[in-house]
């Protein structure tokens, strides 16, 4: 398969920029983020997105969703990463969504799928507990009860986690924190007793919640997947995940770039354009040619997931690595060159940076993708 | 288009006739040192005759001109094939890769039946008379000059930093031949015997020892007029066009797939060592090598797209500036790497205290310098780059 899109891709495409031009101005981010509602993002801009179907654009039809891959979703996530539109697509769809579809019993798939892919229900993933991305290091624990299990623990950066209906709780039923046995994943409703969720504010102005786990206790039917056998489902909800938000991030370093060289192109000192100065010159050409390998990555990485290809993970997290690296070269580089009006909250290119820096630690930064894809060639 | 199934039919050709045809002795042994130069040559001279006679050499081009007359598909399977293998690439040499493609579209009927048969079988030698002392970067204040005298061309001039001029049997050249045109229009582009009276060359030594390089001297060198491609005045046109071939083709040696050696990774295991986990034992150095590695990775699926891009009638032909500047700053990085991977053994230049590979490492690091000067110096393609895809104004 080419690395280029496809006609019915590039019909797609246009739909959705159209859709994001007229629905997601980058200004929202900041009346989503000094307005008071700590969902932080449009419900009704994603029940709108459902009824054209993208919020199932990967699940099977039985289930409600469109059928179609990750390159098709790619599409989708690189247009609305453009835009910095805030949406539930990586929790939901990607985090939780897939849990459910590779984990889940045939009765958890039927009610659950339906409702994510008509945007009726949002659910989240808690999984992470340190400040790194560190999958197995789950410290949460299930006991086990008389009829079924009792959790107690902490759960941070829960992806869209306030506003959820449901949560997707990673804990430990066996073994300690780092082993990658003895996870199990659980699914409770957000008013389940002892569970807390906290929004939080992070640097992008997304929504991410602290969770709480208080003697929680949840039915054995709630379980999700083989009892300590969650990595087996995680690895490749991570990977496809961790894909999606690359083509997010590329929409979001591209929309950057160009921005910056449209600066570029206008602002004017010393009686010249400022891009006709060498020294700004090359500077762009090097984020060009780094953007130019980050797409080759990010779409090779998709289309091996498609493909259920062997290499699919050592893909992702060589896409991961670079497109996060070049990410964060041209959030750098274009705040210098829009010079001090790059430092204003009016200026939109910060936003640039920051939502880059966020989606680069989310999943596993550069140096986490770097040493994966090392252990992966077995070296 | 081929369908799949023969597709994948040729692939299989492909992968049994390799795993036939390819010299054992050619594959690295990890560890070993004591390889000898001279065998391997012949061996490698070897594997060279046989893609020759398979029409590999230049796959695409039609077989009536010693191609193998693949569609872009089938060139795309073969060249996976042989990364695949872990084999030796066809060689990247200025007849094959640079004055091939050109003289294909652009040569007349009697200029593509004498050279590219020869060239497509490795028969004959080229060398590019492009770069003179007072012309590099800025290439179009060329000043050879080529004056039209009844049936010949007698050329006068310098030429400098002239890879194989002293070992080759052709040059393609640029000369002026119109000296009031303005700059660009007045220059010609010229294929030059070697063999003709009037032609002298001194080899120039490098910082990485002796060398292919040369400097060639032409004094009323009689070239028939038949030898021109293109129109008189037209060679600037058929010169770019050539540079790209020149930049795509330096771009992919930054994708490392040559098997000369040791892998990045396997060099690293061997110098370094591995910990308990199987990993590289020193963290920096692994995640440099992961970086090398998956940047290689990153260069091969640019250069599929930039194709199928080129297909499809989408990019720019200009992309081949950016394959350049990222493949050779890799070929730097890597070489930079492998050299501080040898430790002490990376600064041997000669004596029976280093293995060969060792020493090729050191001459190939210096070398490897060459590769973000020379096809036009990276600043040039940045240049490029900004003006011809950015738009950026002068
Ligand atoms: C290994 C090798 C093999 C070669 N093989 C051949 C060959 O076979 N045939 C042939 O004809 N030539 C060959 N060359 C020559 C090569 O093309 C020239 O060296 C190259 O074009 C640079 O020209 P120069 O050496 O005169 O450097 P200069 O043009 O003098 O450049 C000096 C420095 O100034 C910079 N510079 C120049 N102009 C600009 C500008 N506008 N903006 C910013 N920076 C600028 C350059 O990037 C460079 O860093 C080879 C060179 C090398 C290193």
């Amino acid at each position: 398969m080419a690395l280029i899109l496809s006609e019915e891709q590039q019909l797609l495409k246009n739909s959705v920029r159209n859709f994001v031009n007229s629905n997601f101005p980058v200004d929202q981010v900041r009346q989503l983020r000094d307005g008071d509602d700590a969902l932080r993002y449009s419900r009704q801009l994603w029940q709108q997105m459902a009824e054209l179907g993208w919020a199932g654009i990967i699940f099977p039809e039985e289930y409600g969703g469109l059928g179609l891959g990750y390159a098709e979703l790619g599409v989708v996530l690189e247009e609305l990463g453009r835009s910095l539109a805030a949406q539930p697509f990586l929790s939901t769809v990607l985090l939780a969504g897939n849990v459910l579809l590779l984990g889940g019993s045939e009765e958890q798939k039927q009610q659950w799928l339906p409702q994510i892919c008509s945007g009726e229900a949002t659910l989240a993933l808690a999984f992470q507990e340190t400040g790194r991305f560190s999958p197995w290091q789950v410290e949460t624990r299930a006991e086990t009860t008389k009829d079924g299990f009792c959790l107690n623990g902490e759960k941070r950066f829960v992806l869209d986690g306030y506003g959820a209906e449901q949560l997707l709780v990673l804990a430990r039923t066996s073994g300690s924190a780092g082993d990658k046995e003895g996870l199990s994943l659980f699914l409770l409703a957000a008013d389940t007793p002892g569970l807390s969720i906290t929004p939080l504010s992070l640097l992008d102005s997304r929504n991410a919640a602290l969770t709480t786990f208080d003697n929680v206790e949840v039915q054995t039917k709630h379980l999700v997947g083989e009892l300590d056998q969650a990595a087996i489902i995680l690895e490749p909800v991570f990977d496809g995940a961790s894909a999606g938000l690359n083509a997010e991030l590329l929409g979001t370093l591209s929309e950057a770039f160009e921005r910056t060289l449209t600066y570029l192109k206008t602002r004017q000192q010393f009686g010249a354009l400022i891009g006709s100065f060498q020294a700004l010159k090359h500077r762009a050409a090097d984020m060009f040619c780094e953007r130019e390998h980050a797409i080759s990555l990010t779409r090779e990485a998709l289309r091996a997931i498609d493909e259920q290809r062997d290499d699919a993970a050592l893909l992702v997290s060589a896409a991961k690595a670079r497109t996060a690296d070049v990410a964060n070269l041209i959030g750098r580089e274009s705040v210098q060159m829009f010079g001090g009006i790059g430092m204003t909250d009016e200026e939109d290119i910060g936003l640039f940076m920051k939502r880059a820096r966020v989606a680069e630690i989310t999943l596993g930064d550069a140096r986490y993708h770097r040493q994966r894809f090392a252990s992966l060639s077995a070296f | 288009m081929n369908k799949p199934d023969t597709l994948e039919q040729f692939r299989q050709q492909t992968t049994d006739w390799i795993a036939q045809h390819y010299p054992p002795q050619l594959r690295p042994t990890p560890g070993a040192s004591g390889e000898d130069p001279r065998q391997l040559k012949i061996h490698e001279a070897d594997w060279l005759a046989l893609l020759a006679k398979q029409g590999y050499l230049a796959p695409s081009w039609p077989r009536e001109y010693g191609g193998a007359g693949l569609s872009d598909e089938q060139v795309r399977v073969l060249n996976q094939a042989l990364r695949k293998a872990q084999v030796r690439s066809p060689p990247i040499s200025a007849g094959l890769s640079l004055l091939g493609p050109v003289l294909l579209e652009h040569g007349t009927p009697a200029q593509k039946a004498q050279h590219l048969p020869k060239i497509a079988r490795n028969e004959s030698f080229w060398c590019q008379g492009y770069s003179e002392p007072g012309a590099g970067s800025d290439l179009a204040s060329l000043s050879t000059r080529a004056e039209l005298e009844g049936d010949e061309f007698v050329v006068n001039g310098q030429k400098i930093w002239t890879s194989h001029a002293d070992a080759a049997d052709w040059m393609f050249c640029l000369v002026r031949t119109d000296r009031e045109a303005p700059q660009h229009e007045g220059i010609s582009f010229l294929l030059i015997d070697m063999s003709t009276p009037g032609i002298s060359v001194a080899p120039i030594r490098l910082i990485s020892g002796p060398s292919a390089f040369c400097q060639t001297f032409f004094d009323d060198v009689r070239v028939p007029k038949d030898n021109i491609m293109g129109q008189l005045g037209q060679g600037w046109t058929l010169a770019k066009q050539l540079l790209q071939h020149e930049r795509q083709a330096l771009g992919s040696i930054g994708r490392g797939d040559a098997r000369r050696a040791l892998t990045l990774p396997e060099l690293a295991a061997q110098e370094i060592g591995i910990n308990a986990a199987g990993q590289i034992a020193d963290p920096v150095l692994r995640d440099q090598v992961a970086q090398c590695e998956l940047d290689s990775l990153a260069l091969r699926l640019t250069m599929s797209r930039s194709a199928d891009e080129a297909r499809a009638g989408q990019g720019s032909a200009h992309i081949a500036s950016t394959l350049k500047l990222y493949g050779s700053e890799l070929t730097n990085r890597r070489h930079e790497l492998m050299i501080s991977l040898r430790g002490a053994d990376g600064i041997g230049w000669e004596g029976p205290g280093f293995t060969p590979a060792a020493l090729r490492t050191t001459r190939q690091w210096l070398r490897a310098k060459g590769n973000s000067i020379e096809g036009g110096s990276n600043e040039i393609q940045r240049n490029v780059i900004a003006k011809r895809l950015l738009e950026l104004p002068e």
